[in-house]
């Protein structure tokens, strides 16, 4: 993500080089998350309430999730723009103006043991905006679809979140989808649909997640999120009622950043799942997925001892595997979601790429972790939800068995709720509201402990 | 944040509990198959999916019909364009229930498809708790349908010599393109112009796309448009006949009529005369 180390939020935690790593992540997420799908531009187009296709915007309900997968189209012979009103422009932004309280117990601050050197409690708050979307999506003729999203963080510097176009149905197949370009993961449990804003709550934990590889040094050769648009080539598949879906995808492996800056290798993602319906409990959802990984440990080419970019060789592999279930009771469902992750010896232990080949540190061992996620919802009706996410990730395995046990150790715990005022096949408004707190184990910059932040936010989301 | 005017909020809160309460009081039941739909359950759905298009008093004049032609149906009226019962009569649970899954192509009424069975079946006890026809008169008898008989040519022929004698050219046109002499002319129950279907255009009729739904559709007609029931006109070993030509009419879409017809020389002679003989490539239906 070309956002990611900007230090978007900058000034408001003064954190120490040190532990930059895994508190940008938190940090910088926030942006790379907001750029949610909830469009009116299809709302506007087809004449349907935001409510048809998300059960509460931007989380998709399974008609709306069959509309995505069939390429944004109905399927009923009105797809093509040629029967839209030639002004018609599948245009739409969101924002959110807010008012937010970031507080973090262990900032490194200068004091009495000299520069940089002591911890504090900082909290602050006021006013604030988020950053902008700006969705450009739908077909360009009968199946094929297209998704173009510049995205800015709060201060207007734009990137491209998403770039590509689809061919659908191939030969009237709707096993044959061929995505090209970059976009989001098939994932089910969407973080660019997550219903929760902050810059603790609001992205998930285990599509970020990295270890630590010593007490205070993060990973540092390669950065990487299944939450993160990654560029590629993606096959799916569904049944045409979308009860069972598919998909592989092969992708550089670059997390989704433009210019071919690493290596010349390629990652791949499979996900699949199948629905089910339940009585009158609703339609049950279970899948699982896999991103197989590689990342080069040095360069090829130096000049004047910097790396060449797009050099990178002797990669390395990192795995990260999930199985998820969506499980529905009448008006309340809960996503539960298992997570296992493991990085290379060599990949984890890199510091820095350098124009010859690493050797691991003696005794360093491949870092493996397990982590879980349970988000429940009560969907009141189409205007009202409540939102409650725990997650957690555990380390099974440390780089060095002299790392305390729960080194890098996460847990998140979020509350929130939205409210639509009104629902209507134009535009989008919600009030939002949300409380997150977090604990990384040991992460905190100075004394090495146990770091917890919290965000709290109020603000009104709207998208036209 | 603190302008956010609470008390508001609430009342807007329950007043969304209590709109859909409004609409359609009673309670009423949908059987298909052995599911049971609840009218209940069904109005949650309706004031999530339906009432944009069909309106929150299931009249059609939801907030986004005028932006949508053909009209939206209105529910009060209970006139039903996809049926198995005769003309004139209240269409069967699983009627609608087909339709929902299915849609209505050329429409904005998309298909229902991801929906739950069970959702589907609560909605069709829901739309009909709008009009009282579904108090006082009961869905018309189904037609009967006879077993399809073998294809033949002969049966292609005699189609064909139907689709002349019963005069369905006159509005789909001799070719089945929907532009026949009184095509302009026809509107439909809301005073809306409304086109016959285009046989070359695609093989989803609205009401369905199996040789038994094209049976159905012209011996119960399209209620509410001027696509008349022939049931009265035309003997069931007939209507299989014509059945078999209206495939031969829908020659962008491979079928065993398509390829019995395109195997004699006056079949292949009229379908080659149809088709664009230009690479064309429109972004939407095909010529
Ligand atoms: C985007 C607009 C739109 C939405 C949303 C919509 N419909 Fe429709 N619906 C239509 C239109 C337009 C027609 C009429 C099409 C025609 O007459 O050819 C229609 C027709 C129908 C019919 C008539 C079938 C018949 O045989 O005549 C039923 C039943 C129906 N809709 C049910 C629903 C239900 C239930 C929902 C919600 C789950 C829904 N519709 C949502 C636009 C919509
Ligand atoms: C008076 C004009 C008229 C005549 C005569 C007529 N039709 Fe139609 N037909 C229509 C119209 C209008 C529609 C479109 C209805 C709609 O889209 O709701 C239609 C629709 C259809 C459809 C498609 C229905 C669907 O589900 O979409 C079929 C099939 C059809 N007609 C067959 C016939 C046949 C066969 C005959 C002769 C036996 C015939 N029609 C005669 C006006 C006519």
């Amino acid at each position: 993500m070309d956002v990611r180390g900007t230090g978007v939020v900058g000034g408001r935690f003064r954190l120490g080089t040190t532990l930059l790593g895994s508190i940008a992540l938190l940090v910088v997420l926030l942006f790379s998350c907001s750029s949610a799908s909830a469009l009116p531009a299809f709302a506007r187009k087809y004449g349907m309430p935001c409510s048809s296709c998300h059960e509460a915007w931007p989380k998709l309900s399974p008609f709306g999730q069959q509309f995505k997968d069939n390429g944004y189209q109905m399927g009923n012979d009105r797809d093509a723009p040629i029967f839209q009103n030639p002004s018609y422009w599948p245009v739409t932004f969101r924002i959110t103006p807010q008012w937010h309280r970031e507080s973090t117990n262990k900032a490194q601050v200068d004091g009495v043991d000299g520069v940089g050197a002591d911890e504090a409690k900082v909290t602050t708050h006021g006013f604030d905006w988020s950053g902008l979307d700006f969705h450009t999506a739908g077909t360009l003729a009968n199946n094929i679809s297209f998704y173009v999203l510049p995205s800015s963080d709060n201060t207007g510097a734009f990137h491209f979140e998403s770039v590509w176009a689809r061919l659908d149905n191939i030969a009237g197949s709707s096993w044959l989808n061929v995505k090209f370009g970059k976009f989001e993961l098939d994932n089910l449990l969407s973080e660019k649909r997550i219903l929760t804003l902050t810059n603790v709550g609001g992205f998930y934990e285990n599509y970020h997640f990295q270890p630590m590889v010593a007490p205070g040094v993060p990973e540092a050769s390669y950065s990487f999120g299944i939450g993160d648009n990654q560029v590629g080539i993606e096959w799916m598949g569904h049944s045409k009622d979308d009860r069972t879906r598919v998909s592989a995808s092969l992708l550089s492996s670059n997390d989704g950043t433009p210019g071919l800056p690493t290596s010349r290798g390629y990652d791949g993602f499979f996900a699949a799942s199948q629905a089910f319906q339940l009585g009158s409990l609703g339609l049950q959802r279970v899948g699982g997925f896999a991103y197989i990984g590689e990342a080069p440990t040095y360069f090829q080419y130096t000049l004047n001892g910097t790396g060449i970019p797009g050099t990178g060789i002797g990669n390395k592999g990192f795995q990260r595997y999930g199985l998820i279930g969506m499980w529905y009771i009448k008006k309340f469902d809960i996503t539960t979601m298992y997570f296992h992750g493991k990085d290379d010896a060599t990949l984890a232990t890199t510091l820095a790429l350098t124009g010859a080949p690493p050797t691991p540190p003696t005794g360093a061992h491949s870092p493996t972790w397990n982590g879980a996620l349970f988000e429940s919802h009560y969907n009141f009706n189409p205007q009202l939800i409540l939102i409650n996410r725990y997650e957690m990730v555990r380390m099974s395995q440390q780089v060095f068995s002299t790392n305390p046990g729960n080194l890098g150790n996460v847990d998140t715990l979020t509350f929130g709720v939205r409210y639509y005022p009104f629902i209507s096949s134009r535009a989008g408004f919600a009030y939002h509201g949300e409380y997150a707190i977090s604990r990384i184990r040991g992460a905190s910059p100075v004394t090495l402990t146990d770091l917890v932040s919290s965000s709290l936010l109020a603000g009104i989301d709207f998208d036209f | 944040m603190r302008r956010i005017n609470f008390a508001r909020i609430a009342v807007n809160v329950v007043l969304a509990a209590a709109l859909p309460l409004a609409a359609g009081a009673q309670q009423m039941e949908s059987h298909i198959g052995n599911l049971t739909g609840h009218s209940d359950a069904g109005r949650q759905l309706y004031f999530r999916y339906c009432w944009g298009c069909h309106g929150p008093h299931g009249n059609g004049m939801g907030e986004n019909e005028p932006w949508v032609t053909p009209q939206p149906r209105n529910f009060v009226a209970a006139v039903f364009k996809c049926r198995s019962t005769p003309t004139g009569t209240l269409p069967l649970d699983s009627d609608l229930f087909n339709t929902l899954k299915r849609g209505f192509n050329f429409t904005n009424m998309p298909s229902w498809a991801a929906l739950t069975d069970q959702n589907r079946a609560d909605l069709v006890a829901f739309i009909k708790t709008f009009s009282p026809r579904w108090k006082s008169e009961k869905p018309g008898d189904p037609i009967q349908i006879p077993p399809e008989p073998t294809l033949t040519i002969g049966s292609i022929k005699h189609g064909q010599e139907l689709f002349q004698k019963l005069e369905c050219w006159k509005c789909h046109g001799q070719e089945g393109r929907g532009d026949g002499p009184s095509a302009s002319t026809l509107t439909d129950s809301n005073d809306q112009p409304i086109r016959p279907y285009d046989f070359t255009s695609d093989n989803r009729s609205k009401c369905g796309r199996t040789n038994q739904d094209l049976y159905k559709i012209f011996m119960t007609g399209v209620d509410g448009t001027p696509m008349p029931s022939f049931a009265d006109v035309v003997k069931p070993e007939d209507a299989w006949d014509l059945v078999h030509f209206l495939r031969t009419l829908q020659y962008n879409n491979p079928s065993p009529e398509l390829t019995m017809w395109e195997g004699t020389p006056e079949g292949k002679a009229i379908v080659a005369a149809k088709r664009v003989k230009q690479t064309y490539t429109g972004s939407g239906v095909k010529p």
